[in-house]
């Protein structure tokens, strides 16, 4: 599996998502830098990571999501290259309109920083195969901006299509319903706030964030 | 020209700022504050002759998030310079 991982100034996870995929994949992703306007060649998994892209001016991804290689992005979802933001990643995806509703303050204002856990709602998709459905697992979260808002009938439809992947399991920061990460229609793009690229070995403690990368590598190389 | 584009959150949109802010002219002793909604506004310094629709299309594409927050542009069209 070819990936690349896209580096904005201001993303400070894009190495351990980096590590996280050359020791499942056993090849080094390419770095993109966000002012190149081409992916590159043969690219069949792209990663927008984590981190406070241009300081989170305006909104959090704001700016990241109208820059030149966010067009390149949209462009290789639309062809149904698989693409995954996490954190910062998940909030430049709905700025950049890959995914539907916004994330919006915490609602008790305070960063969030600790493991949470989680259920996987959907275990049929690209990103999540290698999870039982309902299976409950604990991914990292940190972040100030995870409070995930849409309109009822966009959250309906989310539920309906099973869309929702991942939920928590208790209050973390407000989102509607609880949603920690969702699909977008194809199913070929996720978003999600909490972080299993820092979940993959043992010495990180857990290694619940590892078959993701497991379970995607296997239905891209399959 | 100048122009003025205020950002507010839409109506039914949880404002934990303003909720804050709300919170802390209490703890002031401001009686009688109902509610705080907070927003932004962005100053635009235009080439004469920018329309109306360019204004809107840079709240739409950019200034503001249309899922989440409405927008009003304000005109300044004889402001001293």
């Amino acid at each position: 599996m070819n990936s690349a991982v896209i580096v904005f100034p201001g993303s400070n996870c894009d190495r351990d998502l980096a590590v996280a995929l050359e020791q499942v994949t056993g090849r080094k992703p390419a770095m993109v830098w966000h002012k190149d306007s081409e992916l590159p060649e043969g690219v069949d998994f792209i990663g927008v990571p984590g981190g406070f892209s241009y300081g989170d001016y305006l909104r959090s991804g704001a700016m990241a999501a109208r820059s030149p290689v966010m067009r390149a992005v949209v462009d290789a979802a639309g062809r149904g290259v698989p693409v995954i933001g996490i954190c910062n990643g998940f909030q430049v995806l709905t700025e950049a309109g890959l995914l539907p509703g916004a994330l919006m303050r915490n609602a008790r204002l305070s960063f969030v920083c600790r493991e949470v856990p989680l259920r996987v709602e959907n275990s049929q998709s690209l990103f999540t195969a290698n999870y039982n459905a309902g299976e409950e697992i604990v991914f990292p979260v940190a972040h100030h901006d995870g409070n995930y808002q849409a309109d009822e009938a966009t959250l309906d439809r989310l539920e309906g299509e099973g869309r929702v992947a991942f939920r928590y399991l208790d209050e973390v920061n407000g989102s509607a319903r609880r949603i920690a990460g969702i699909l977008n229609d194809s199913g070929n793009v996720l978003g999600l706030m909490p972080h299993p690229e820092r979940v993959i070995e043992p010495a990180h403690g857990r290694t619940d964030g590892r078959r993701l990368f497991e379970g995607l590598l296997e239905t891209v190389s399959a | 020209m100048k122009a003025r584009v205020f950002i507010t959150l839409k109506n039914g949109v949880l404002d934990p700022q303003g909720k804050a802010i709300h919170h802390a002219l209490e703890g002031l002793g401001f009686a009688g504050v109902n509610d705080v909604r907070a927003g932004k506004l962005i100053e635009l310094d235009l080439a004469d002759g920018t329309s109306d629709g360019e204004i809107e299309d840079m709240c739409r594409k950019l200034l503001a998030n249309t899922v989440i927050e409405n927008f009003r542009i304000e005109r300044l069209e004889n402001a001293p310079a």
